[in-house]
């Protein structure tokens, strides 16, 4: 599925909810769909800093895609994960690189994007960003 | 017989309440309940108005001008110190030195023992530090190549005393251990521990930012050699504290810092510093942050601490009693001796998540390490959710906080 249509689809997902509760209700909901790590590269090395809970993230390259895996200790955290990988995984470098993180302000969880938040959204973001360079680097040799 | 609800006829909650601007707000919708007061204190208008009055009135450097404002400016702020000085008994205003803080006051006394600790020397820090009461003497062993030794806790979350013991027949140099711990809410035998290091003749640092919103030290009595806390914790602003040092101390340690205000002459070839507490304050200081610290004292002083600790004390217990009806409550620390403090998880629950979740219903708690990742890797957790209340909290607040928990614990599960 194309990216675009993918936001959109979450877009109006999260348009439904009327109020903070049912969003992380929503939000819980996706963190149990969330494609889980598999328990060998759950290590520290693919620990991500500056969460106050732990995320796990994992990419491989599957065809010129990454198909991206992930946990968390925390559920709102791995429901936050969870919408993350629905956009990105299963797409190229390519893609990934281009996509701004626009539709997390549209679905209302924009507090959740400041630096200073404790559950590194910002720092998953950075990651996903830098496995889609490195396999976008390896792809090119 | 029963108090009745809040209306203890020493203490006016309501009445108190209204000092503090701050406690009308909502946040998310609803009305504030703000239970990180051992983050950072909330300020009353008595102390706001003190602050508005320096930028409005009187603001100008202090200890050198001749003119009008710089003199007012400096009596207001020497007469700060005369007031911190009198709340700590301590013996002389210059052992009270004014800094940023309790990291700037740590780091201070860290750096000035840098010069008189060797390889052969043993400092002893407890278990239950915040990080700026072990980073810095870690720092201070790297330089110095001292030992760092820990004083071990126990599963109850108070220091082993017999450890202690042990420890001393080293011959440390120095010990550093808090009142009172910031994660747990432990009362520290400090009496019994000064005594004990001074009899091995080591110097003993208290780092006293929890205790000193709930307790007053009578540095004096306790015979303590460093008492360092901070402005904020104590209804205060931030960006100032003390370190109060026994005047000996203060000959003995070199100046920390150097710059204007601590010199009395200089020459390219030789430099002579001038006398307390001028030596360990370079620079302009927070003028405004220590003259409002002194208001924030003496509105303390006018509740009292005994009423503050009494009323605490009740508010500990009602919330104690009421979120150990939550089911998989665990609270950490000891159930005796502590302050109001409930450092607490739910079972399967991340206090993240429920931390989380409450701010959506108005109530802010401090969730994570606490800066102290010994003490949590101790009970081998990532971290704990911490509600910690004020003499400005009331009961209701705390049933609704109760509520607000189940309602997380129900969404979480």
């Amino acid at each position: 599925m194309k990216i675009e249509t993918i936001k959109e689809e979450l877009i109006d997902e999260f348009s439904m909810f009327e109020d903070w509760m049912e969003r992380y209700e929503y939000m819980i909901e996706l963190g149990k769909s969330l494609p889980i790590i598999n328990a060998r590269f759950k290590t520290d090395d693919n620990i991500i800093k500056g969460c106050q809970s732990k995320v796990w993230l994992h990419a491989d390259l599957e065809s010129d895609k990454i198909i991206f895996t992930a946990d968390s200790d925390a559920i709102i955290t791995k429901g936050i994960v969870a919408i993350l990988i629905r956009v990105f995984s299963n797409q190229s470098p390519e893609v990934i690189l281009k996509t701004n993180t626009d539709f997390i302000d549209e679905i209302g969880l924009k507090e959740h994007l400041s630096p200073t938040r404790a559950n590194g959204l910002v720092s998953m973001i950075k990651k996903i960003k830098m496995y889609a360079l490195a396999y976008q680097t390896q792809i090119g040799l | 017989m029963k108090k009745s609800q809040d209306s203890n006829t020493l203490f006016n909650v309501e009445s108190i309440r209204k000092d503090f601007p701050i406690l009308s707000r909502s946040v998310n919708g609803k009305p504030l309940i703000y239970f990180d007061n051992a983050a950072t204190s909330q300020t009353p208008q008595q102390v706001i108005d003190v602050i508005v009055d320096y930028y409005s009135n009187y603001n100008s450097n202090i200890h050198r001008g001749v003119h009008t404002l710089s003199q007012e400016a400096t009596d207001k702020y020497e007469a700060a110190r005369q007031i911190i000085q009198k709340h700590f008994n301590a013996l002389h205003s210059h052992e009270i030195i004014l800094t940023s803080g309790t990291t700037h006051s740590i780091n201070l006394v860290a750096n000035g023992f840098a010069s008189l600790l060797t390889k052969s020397d043993t400092v002893l820090v407890s278990a239950l530090e915040h990080h700026s009461n072990i980073v810095p003497w870690q720092m201070l062993c790297e330089k110095t190549k001292a030992t760092l030794k820990v004083i071990p806790m126990t599963q109850d979350g108070a220091l082993d005393m017999d450890a202690y013991d042990t420890l001393l027949l080293l011959n440390p140099k120095l010990v550093f251990v808090n009142h009172i711990s910031n994660a747990l809410g432990t009362i520290n035998p400090i009496e019994e521990m000064i005594q004990k290091a001074h009899k091995v003749g080591a110097a003993i640092l208290i780092d006293g930012a929890q205790a000193c919103p709930h307790i007053k030290p009578d540095v004096q009595a306790l015979d303590v050699d460093f008492y360092v806390t901070s402005g904020h914790k104590m209804c205060g602003p931030t960006g100032v504290g003390i370190l109060y040092a026994k005047e000996s101390w203060l000959h003995k340690l070199p100046p920390y810092q150097g710059g204007g205000e601590m010199i009395s002459e200089v020459t390219f070839e030789e430099t002579t510093y001038t006398g307390l507490p001028h030596k360990f304050e370079a620079g302009t200081p927070n003028i405004c942050g220590g003259i409002a610290f002194g208001a924030a004292i003496n509105y303390m002083n006018s509740i009292g601490f005994d009423a503050i600790a009494s009323y605490e004390h009740e508010l500990l217990e009602y919330a104690t009693r009421k979120m150990n009806t939550i089911e998989g409550m665990k609270i950490y620390g000891p159930k005796e001796n502590k302050t109001s403090v409930i450092s607490f998880n739910i079972k399967g629950i991340h206090a993240y998540d429920l931390g989380t979740i409450i701010d959506k219903l108005g109530i802010a708690i401090r969730t994570g390490q606490h800066c102290a990742q010994p003490i949590m890797d101790f009970f081998g957790i990532s971290g704990t959710a911490r509600a910690s209340f004020s003499f400005y909290n009331t009961k209701q607040e705390i049933d609704v906080f109760v509520e607000g928990v189940k309602r997380a614990a129900m969404m979480l599960r």
